[in-house]
């Protein structure tokens, strides 16, 4: 089957077979090699992307549901490309992954958070990630990496919101 | 090196900061390429047939009808295997790359499907008919060394690349592995002692999850070259085994590692790439092998451990003797079990000073999953009883504790092991120091325990450590290393050492590696060795370099190398002065060239002590137990990193908070349960690992820097000690917070909550009530 869909801010189409699932069309089809396979059944959150800005885990979730949706994935996060989103450097400022394999799910995730609500507190951000798995850092330095993200992202929110004023 | 390890602190330009991770940018962009990204031209996927059986006979496998799938290239069997020198293992050749006449775990890969995609291979897995002959299977320990009971082997093996094995009983016995250790005179130790305590643990068997789950890319063409894209920790050892399976001369045997998405050690030494190599053999064309986490489940565990132990001290309470023994269950095949076996012997002893010791451990066979490395290498296992006991043992004397550890250690330069390296630490600072971190908690609050625990490792593996750095005319640098950066930080930190040595901006260093085919040989990564043998050898070669720019130097200025100062970067004649990269280009008269230095680092000179160094670790914690559920979480965790110095302090706290995190899901909710012949929890559903909401209220990464490791500057390994201390930790904050004492971990809400319900059966109601508290206090209840 044809779909077409948004893919990291760009339109795509693509031939699939029905049964494909969204992590295998991004790693083969598309190439995108930052979604990370792990537990191939909801647990880990490595796969994490993001559909109409929700995360979901592509792992399980079947490619012809991205229909004339938008997807992000680690690749689209840094815009313009080259600049990075303020959690991909917060996770850089606070050493927020070892091995690097949970870390695109990790980021898209904490990306969808801080969308929905900026003034997100600690207790929060650990609710909410706690469909990812880390299993080097021991999540500190992700908590201390999604608090910077959030202040900055706060920070431009409320710059933005006196420009428009 | 003496010098360079009195040096100030303050002297270092880069190394001793917290720099950006050199694959930092790759790794939250999407761009860093793992093992499983890989794929080449022409290249085929593999679907492995896996054993239902634990323990069977193979009559006939029949694969016509697989075959015929579409999309199936070919399927390879045990039967086609003649030719090639099947049984693989570093320690023990005992692990055919592929079940050859027998199964000897459910789960074992019986046949391998090479299809033109994933899909076909996977789908014609069902079309292959095995015929099997069951046997009784070895499920535990017990009945594997019950006399004339079945043997999981029955075979004679030969010893693998490792030195030291010599002795494979698997032909008469279960027994993989046997090692003694003793000194003094035990038995009239504990006949003259003032009290002993003793008693039996339960360790349980583990899985790592590495979250990216083995794969191996292999492509053996047409010119008998392999070569092999690869999650292994440590791809010297890979290749090795390779070039013996298939007859191949090392040159004609690449291994090349990528990043790597986690290890913990359960990527050490060879798992897939045999069987994945032979599939390239087979169809001449490049095949990959992409396992899930569930088969991942079915390839390598931890050894769990049934640990008897004794302690006797006299009546100074001073530790006169111990006496263990430890029954690992290693599983089908031995892997780096015989290793775990040799470490977990010596490392019962921990950093105590200890008379008399005598310690049996043997590493058994079973029809279950094989057992190999896992972080701490035999220390987790046995650390949870021996500092148990000591808590335990403090109690029965009326002694703290802590102060029972204190009157007890070794002090830096004090020998544990008779005829090994002195202690080259400070345990006694390093506990101290947590306790006084856990105390400024405050009083201790009711249901609330808290406790100090340490454990003391030969770490650092077989010191065999080459490198090279090419030294370019522009100023850049390439250090080659066959170290895996595996997510420690090890591009980085041997950058930064290059950077420090050659005087050069970080981001003119690039890391080559690892890849057997470009880099020198490096044994291993694992036994936290990268940052003191690796980081040591850089250092060398950069060192080495230098001395090269030197002699240059005086012939260029026609002057004696005495006649100028070397200054970091380069040299200082008069008003002259000369980088490196410039003496380089004026010396060949060539833009674009470039030199090398290279270091060999082998078990001599500093590096002729064993161990390497001691890794110590330590761990403190506070927890807060709900007494209606049984559930026990972790309100503090204070972690102590004693390493010489910090190439990289905010990676080395990571890696003390990772290991500990990863102590944490042993200690309190990871085991592996098999139900008969059967793995019962072998999927991420059901195998619950350490989740953000498990993170402590309050968490302190303490490092002590004393300079006092043989790695460059003072350094020495870290990162794995954390795992070690926590159960008992864990276990002996419990036993603060409720009086009771569980001698096996995983310490569930239903274990603890079982134990809680047995107290109250037991003692009436006016004698409930928690331990003494101790007089001086690591955990100061409130007075």
């Amino acid at each position: 089957m044809k779909i077409g869909f948004e893919l990291n801010g760009k339109a795509a189409s693509l031939e699939i077979e029905p049964r494909e699932t969204l992590a295998e069309v991004l790693r083969a089809r598309c190439r995108l090699t930052g979604v990370k396979l792990s537990c191939e059944a909801q647990v880990c959150g490595s796969c994490t992307v993001l559909v109409d800005g929700l995360p979901v885990s592509a792992c399980t979730y079947l490619a012809y549901e991205i229909r004339d949706k938008r997807v992000t994935t680690i690749e689209g996060l840094a815009d313009p490309p080259g600049r990075l989103h303020p959690l991909q450097q917060a996770f850089l400022d606070h050493f927020a992954f070892q091995c690097g394999f949970c870390t695109p799910g990790m980021i898209l995730a904490a990306k969808s958070l801080l969308d929905e609500n900026v003034h997100v507190s600690d207790e929060e951000i650990i609710a909410y990630m706690s469909g990812n798995l880390c299993r080097c850092t021991g999540y500190l330095g992700i908590l201390k990496a999604i608090r910077q993200a959030s202040a900055e992202m706060k920070a431009t929110w409320k710059e933005n919101r006196r420009r428009l004023e | 090196m003496s010098d360079a390890n009195k040096r100030d602190a303050k002297a270092f330009a880069v190394v001793n900061h917290s720099v950006p991770r050199a694959d930092g940018v790759a790794k939250v962009t999407g761009s860093a390429t793992y093992a499983s990204d890989i794929t080449l031209e022409r290249m085929a996927w593999a679907k492995l047939l896996r054993s239902p059986f634990a323990h069977a006979k193979i009559l006939a496998i029949d694969v016509s009808e697989a075959k015929r799938q579409p999309g199936v290239i070919e399927v390879l069997t045990g039967n086609d295997l003649g030719s090639l020198r099947p049984y693989y293992g570093h320690a023990v050749k005992d692990h055919p790359l592929l079940a050859i006449g027998k199964v000897r775990f459910v789960g074992e890969p019986v046949a391998a499907v090479i299809g033109a995609d994933q899909l076909s291979a996977q789908e014609a897995l069902d079309k292959i008919k095995v015929e099997y002959e069951e046997l009784v299977p070895v499920l535990d320990v017990e009945s594997a060394l019950a006399p004339g009971g079945v043997l999981v082997h029955g075979m004679d093996y030969i010893g693998g690349a490792f030195r030291g094995f010599d002795d494979f009983p698997g032909g008469t016995k279960n027994i993989c592995q046997a090692v003694h250790v003793e000194w003094g005179d035990v038995d009239a130790a504990f006949a003259s002692a003032a009290h002993i305590a003793e008693g039996e643990y339960y360790f349980p068997m583990v899985y790592a999850y590495a979250m990216e789950p083995y794969v191996a890319v292999a492509d053996y063409d047409s010119k008998g070259q392999l070569t092999v894209y690869s999650s292994a920790q440590h791809p010297f050892m890979v290749r090795h085994d390779l070039a013996e399976i298939f007859d191949l001369p090392l040159n004609s045997v690449r291994v090349i590692v990528p990043y790597v998405g986690g290890g913990y050690g359960s990527k050490s030494y060879t798992k897939i790439e045999p069987l994945t190599a032979a599939c390239s053999w087979k169809v001449s064309r490049p095949v990959k092998l992409q396992l899930s986490v569930e088969e991942a489940f079915l390839t390598t565990r931890s050894d769990d451990a049934r640990v008897y132990i004794r302690t006797a001290v006299d009546d100074s309470g001073k530790l006169i003797a111990k006496q263990a023994t430890i029954h690992l269950d290693t599983g089908a095949y031995a892997e780096n079990s015989p290793m775990v076996c040799r470490k977990a012997a010596n490392r019962i002893v921990g950093p105590y000073r200890f008379p008399h010791v005598r310690v049996d451990c043997l590493a058994i066979y079973t029809n279950t999953v094989p057992a190999s490395s896992y972080r701490g290498l035999g220390a987790a296992q046995i650390t949870f009883p021996v500092e148990s006991q000591m808590d335990e043992l403090a109690h029965k004397i009326g002694c703290d504790p802590q102060e029972f550890r204190l009157r007890n250690l070794a002090h830096s330069g004090e020998s544990i092991h008779p005829g090994l390296r002195p202690i080259d630490a400070d345990v006694p600072g390093d506990i101290r120091l947590a306790a006084e971190t856990l105390r400024s908690n405050g009083p201790l609050a009711l249901k609330h325990g808290r406790s100090v625990c340490c454990s003391c490792s030969d770490a650092g593996a077989h010191p065999v450590t080459l490198a090279m750095v090419h030294v370019y005319a522009d100023g850049s640098v390439s250090v080659m290393s066959g170290s895996t950066e595996i997510g420690q930080g090890s591009h980085t930190v041997l950058a930064q050492i290059a950077a420090e040595e050659m005087g050069v901006p970080l981001g003119k260093v690039r890391l080559v590696g690892s890849d057997t085919g470009v880099t020198l040989f490096e044994r291993s990564t694992g036994a936290s060795r990268t940052t003191t043998l690796m980081g040591r050898a850089v250092m060398e070669a950069c060192r080495e370099a230098i001395t090269q720019c030197k002699s240059m130097a005086a012939e260029l200025l026609g002057v004696p190398a005495g006649e100028f100062t070397e200054e970091r970067g380069g040299i200082r004649h008069g008003k002259d002065w000369l980088s490196w990269p410039e003496i380089i280009e004026r010396y060949f008269q060539m833009e674009g060239c470039g030199i090398i230095g290279r270091a060999y680092l082998r078990r001599a000179g500093a590096l002729k002590a064993v161990p390497v160094f001691w890794e110590i670790g330590v761990v403190g914690v506070e927890i807060a137990l709900d007494e209606e559920t049984g559930k026990i979480s972790l309100d503090t965790l204070v972690t102590v990193g004693d390493v010489g110095l910090a190439i990289h302090p905010a990676m080395t706290e990571s890696q003390d908070l990772g290991a500990a995190t990863m102590g944490l899901g042993i200690g309190l909710f990871e085991e592996l349960i098999y139900e008969g012949q059967q793995l019962m929890n072998g999927t991420l559903l059901e195998y619950r690992v350490p989740r953000f909401s498990d993170l402590a209220r309050r968490v302190e990464l303490k490092l002590v820097e004393n300079h006092d490791g043989v790695g460059p500057y003072g350094a020495k390994g870290g990162g794995e000690g954390c795992v070690n201390p926590i159960g008992a930790c864990l276990a002996n904050a419990l036993y603060q917070a409720a009086g009771v004492r569980i001698r096996r971990l995983p310490l569930t809400p239903e274990r603890v909550w079982k134990a809680l319900q047995e107290q109250k059966s037991q003692a009436p109601a006016s004698q409930r009530k928690p331990p003494a508290a101790p007089k001086t206090d690591v955990t100061k209840t409130t007075a």
